[in-house]
């Protein structure tokens, strides 16, 4: 006993040295200092693998397109961040070895947090595709007025802001006098949920919406959602806010239905991706309304492409990736950055030019998106209907 | 009314939670470790009845062989790959190993079917029962889950306490040494019961996704330990136990969300669970320690 | 020498485990001072302090008092978000960061205490899987109150909540814990040679425990329950202390954690990452302080080392925890590196007869 563990003591230190010496010298692979080295953070595998692969295979279209024209060319490399903050921060460490010169992600909104921080503090710049939570760019006051973090000059988004779609969707149930009585079901385990909820239900006061129940459920509850929308069926309401990803959407649909109830749904652009759930009954989704900047019905090239490639439909992560490489190859022309700029000349520039009034970015996800000192981008959000089984603009 | 459909959804949540508790009550009552891995064969099963019916158009039923057929092989390849070298090794190292199994088989299925939920074909083709004019809802999803575990729980007692094999089991349960001297295969039997205990993985993965549609490479982890408290609630080790905890942590969990507070209703099935085990050490139904002195 | 020769082996070995972590620090200034360190490793070296002090103090529980605890993580939890309230608290009336961490450490140390005396009265009732699942229920219940906790500071104080944000009624502050979100905009304080300070106290404290009267008294409650009681020796007093000890050293290293990092979620400290740090201890070794560290060291920096091979990464990770543990425990492996090693004995003195 005594001498396996000497034995095992000796196995550990080998093992030991070997690990110190990949990470003192940073590890074997170096950017190419002829490309311009993009890197990608996001979760490839975990609970919510789903977002970060979609962003990963969406921006390397976009990388093999702008490749093939032959001018400047790009280079990514994606690291996974299991949707956790310290390992954002790791993957994040390990693309800075790599001479990571610009910063695409990250894709969820609890490690970009974190993230945006290191990011600010070393001048990389950062452009995320889908980190949607407005701590991630700083500087905005939250639902209740409170700025809780400071602006962080260069972090930009691509995506919506939580807060931005909560008073989008109750602007959207006024002006278009969706429903009499609404009910909200919420993930209060969730950031990118309780952001768009918080914001709504202010919002919704305001415009003198009827709010006739609000219910929530956690990630570790989300199987049943019986309770939810019986409180909702009870309190007699005709119309049920969403702003939950479509995951639990799904089971919730198909509850609804068993339970008879059939009130109108309103969801937010994590909605987006139900209609290619793989096996999914598509008539539970008939009449969903939901908001959100993409369709891949309107983009058939870069659908087929991605299809070809990866044998599932593109959801909205995927196009908020492919423009968001689009937008910093674009801004990287105009700033003439390229493979051999460090990257914090690279971040001062293309601050610069994302600031610019004349800069803007034709996308899959809106025409002449444009971005603002507080980080913000400005393009006009989709309302679409699902009819027959599939995405209609409203 | 509305108690009553609470009632009802709870129960059906129940009954799933308690049909992988009989698996893991199965497998702790006579090998005595956690196998906490068992939530990731749950996941295999469910997946594999999904490519049988979606994507090859298959029967449900063939399905549902199909996947008890490669759970129990896997099962039994795991036991014998990963947990039969550690039969003498301290049961924590043996937990260790079936939690690295649990990653290995989750990792294994990110990389096998992607990430992307698949959405469940239920296998019960029946019309809900609606009572009240609709006010009242059986969903026949429910109604087969609580059916399957009742007769898994009578099987399962019967062959335990009946059959050769179950008897032996039973004795290896006891003291394996004793056992061993009476001329029962230790090693074979506790195979025997990782077999077994996979066949009811498969079913009750097929069970829990006919039930809630979402099948991702995660979703046997939460359910799995949901399932763990209910086998501990009525007793691990317990057959009957098991089924009782399950249904019991599904009503709390459903009448905590509905009456206290959905935000917290984790929280409060879990401090139940805490007061039960307080009041009784070994769990609703399980057997008093006795202490040798 | 003479001297070290004369010391217990016991002795001997604690000192060789100081030394170990001294020269390792030692080693790790001086690179980065010539600035030698990869970005990877100068960001791991703070998570990787606080996980060596989480391992250690399970150990105490785990190894030392042989009773098996899910729910770890719970502790270290606790730590963390009272010690990025304490540092929020503070900031306006002690402007030394350093003291400020040390008073944020010393209270988050002293709440995850509290939090381990009240979970400790139930739980230590209960003995071996059931005292298991128990610790694992706490590790759940603390994570979903944190998850519904709304904690603001403005001119007039701290403002408590577990409604919204808005019900915290704030004038002209900022949220400090934010329900779901968690803690956005703590200080990052923490730093590798306060890590490295925590983990020395840590070792002072653990090995010295185990080698006083007290700590013999734990290890006698967990090899024999039963003939400890009968000599006189209370058996709760005895759990409880290595119990709250352990859960002291784990809120401290929830404080190192969270202060690294600018933002910190509830969800964080779930079930997984009990198990995580349950596994460092196991495969160091039950008892074996020095083992834990190694361990931790070792599996905390594997996937990191493993992101060039991405997609395949989680699963080497899961292949290798499964094979050390075959290789570690079974009787087939035991057997044979014995064979090994006596073929070894052999050879070396066939030839020192040939060298004579």
């Amino acid at each position: 006993m005594k001498n396996m563990k000497k034995i095992l003591c000796a196995a550990l230190a080998v093992a030991m040295t070997a690990t110190c010496a990949v990470l003192f010298t940073g590890c074997g692979a170096k950017a190419s200092p002829d490309k311009i080295s993009i890197g990608g953070i996001g979760p490839i595998t975990g609970d919510v693998a789903i977002y970060g692969t979609a962003v990963k295979n969406g921006a390397q279209i976009a990388v093999d397109e702008i490749n093939a024209l032959g001018g400047l060319q790009i280079e990514l490399n994606f690291q996974d961040d299991v949707n956790d903050a310290e390992k954002g921060v790791n993957a994040y460490n390990n693309l800075m070895d790599w001479g990571m010169q610009i910063l695409m992600g990250t894709v969820t909104s609890t490690p970009s947090v974190s993230v945006s921080s290191e990011a600010n503090e070393d001048r990389v710049f950062m452009l995320t595709p889908s980190a949607s939570s407005t701590d991630v760019i700083g500087g905005f006051p939250d639902a209740a007025g409170n700025v809780n973090i400071a602006r962080k000059d260069n972090v930009f988004q691509l995506c919506f802001t939580d807060p931005n779609q909560g008073i989008g969707a109750a602007q959207y149930i006024a002006d278009r006098k969706l429903g009499e009585k609404i009910a909200v079901i919420y993930n209060s385990s969730d950031v990118y949920s309780t952001g768009i909820y918080d914001m709504f239900m202010v919002t919704a006061a305001d415009l003198g919406l009827n709010i006739v129940s609000v219910t929530s459920f956690t990630n570790e509850t989300a199987t049943d959602f019986n309770v939810q929308l019986n409180e909702a069926k009870n309190a007699g309401a005709d119309l049920v806010f969403l702003p939950i990803y479509y995951t639990p959407a799904t089971l919730m649909l198909k509850q609804a239905d068993a339970m008879g109830y059939e009130p109108s749904f309103l969801g937010v652009d994590g909605m987006d991706g139900i209609l290619t759930v793989e096996g999914f009954d598509t008539s539970l989704a008939e009449g969903l309304m939901f908001m959100t900047p993409f369709a891949s019905a309107e983009h058939p090239d870069f659908t087929n492409k991605y299809v070809a490639a990866h044998g599932v439909e593109p959801n909205q992560f995927a196009a908020d990736a492919y423009d968001c490489i689009y937008a910093i190859y674009e801004a990287c022309k105009i700033a003439g950055i390229d493979g051999s700029t460090p990257a914090a000349e690279a971040c001062e520039k293309l601050i610069a030019v994302f600031t610019d009034p004349e800069f803007s970015v034709d996308g899959l996800t809106g025409a002449g998106m444009q971005w603002t000192a507080d980080g913000l981008v400005s393009k006009i959000p989709q309302a679409v209907v699902i009819k027959d089984g599939k995405y209609i603009g409203m | 009314m509305t108690f009553l459909n609470y009632l009802i959804n709870g129960i059906s949540l129940g009954s799933v939670y308690a049909i992988i508790a009989l698996g893991y009550t199965m497998v702790y009552g006579i090998a005595k470790m956690l196998n906490f891995a068992h939530g990731d064969v749950i996941m295999i099963g469910a997946y594999v009845s999904f490519i049988i019916t979606s994507k090859m158009g298959l029967p449900a039923i063939v399905s549902v062989l199909a996947a008890v057929v490669v759970c129990t092989v896997l099962g039994i390849f795991i036991e014998r790959l990963a947990y039969k070298p550690l039969r003498n090794a301290t049961s924590l190292a043996v937990l260790i190993t079936a939690i690295g199994v649990s990653y290995f088989l989750q990792n294994s299925a990110l990389l096998i079917w992607g990430s992307d939920p698949k959405s469940f074909n239920s296998i019960v083709h029946f019309d809900s029962i609606k009572l009240f004019d609709g006010q009242l809802v059986i969903t026949s999803e429910a109604i087969v889950t609580v059916l399957a575990c009742i007769v898994i729980m009578i099987a399962l007692t019967i062959f335990t306490g009946h059959t050769k094999l179950g008897k032996a089991m039973r004795a290896v349960s006891e003291d394996k040494g004793a056992a061993q001297l009476m001329g029962i295969n230790v090693n074979s039997t506790i195979s025997m019961t990782f077999a077994i205990g996979s066949a009811l993985a498969a079913i009750a993965g097929v069970l829990l996704c006919s039930a809630y549609p979402t099948l991702l490479p995660t979703t046997g982890s939460m359910p799995g330990i949901k399932a763990f408290t209910a086998a501990v609630f009525g007793g691990i080790g317990s057959i009957p136990g098991a089924m009782i905890g399950g249904i019991l942590l599904g009503v709390i969990e459903v009448f905590a969300s509905a009456y206290i507070s959905d935000k917290l209703s984790n929280a409060i099935v879990f401090g139940v669970l805490i007061i039960v085990l307080l009041v009784k050490p070994t769990g609703l139904l399980g057997k008093k320690i006795n202490e040798k002195v | 020498m003479k001297k070290w020769k004369n010391l217990s082996s016991k002795t001997r070995s604690d000192f060789l485990t100081y030394t170990m972590v001294i020269v390792a620090f030692i080693v790790l200034r001086v690179l980065s001072a010539f600035g030698m360190l990869s970005n990877s490793l100068t960001g791991l070296l703070v998570p990787l302090c606080a996980y060596i002090i989480m391992a250690v103090s399970l150990n105490l529980t785990v190894g030392v008092l042989g009773e098996l605890s899910l729910g770890h993580a719970g502790f270290m939890s606790v730590g963390a978000f009272s010690g990025v309230i304490a540092c929020a608290g503070m900031e306006s009336f002690i402007p030394n960061p350093i003291l400020r961490l040390v008073i944020a450490v010393v209270i988050g140390g002293i709440l995850a205490g509290i939090t381990g005396f009240l979970i400790g009265i139930p739980v230590l009732r209960l003995r071996g899987d059931y005292l298991a699942i128990v610790t694992l229920a706490f590790g759940e219940i603390i994570k979903n109150i944190i998850n519904c906790l709304y904690i603001g500071i403005d001119g007039s104080g701290l403002h408590f909540s577990l409604i919204s944000s808005a019900d915290l009624a704030l004038e002209n502050g900022r949220v400090v814990i934010n329900g779901p979100v968690g803690a956005v905009g703590v200080q990052k304080l923490s730093t590798f040679t306060f890590g490295f300070v925590l983990v020395m106290l840590t070792l002072i404290v653990v090995l010295n425990l185990k080698r006083s009267r007290t700590g013999r008294a734990i290890m006698a409650v967990r090899d024999n329950r039963i003939a400890a009681e009968s000599v006189g020796i209370s058996i709760t007093k005895y759990k409880m202390i290595a119990f709250i000890t352990s859960a002291v050293m784990a809120g401290a290293a929830g404080v190192l954690f969270a202060m690294n990092y600018t933002s910190l979620t509830s969800s964080k400290f779930d079930f997984n990452q009990s198990i995580l740090i349950l596994v460092f201890v196991v495969l160091g070794g039950l008892g074996n302080i020095r083992g834990s560290i190694i361990a931790t060291v070792i599996l905390y920096l594997l996937p990191e080392i493993l992101r060039p091979i991405q997609d395949y990464r989680m699963l080497i990770y899961s292949i290798v925890l499964i094979v050390v543990m075959l290789t570690t425990n079974s009787e087939k492996a035991k057997l044979f590196i014995e064979k090994q090693k006596a073929k070894l004995k052999e050879k070396k003195e066939k030839g020192g007869a040939k060298g004579e």
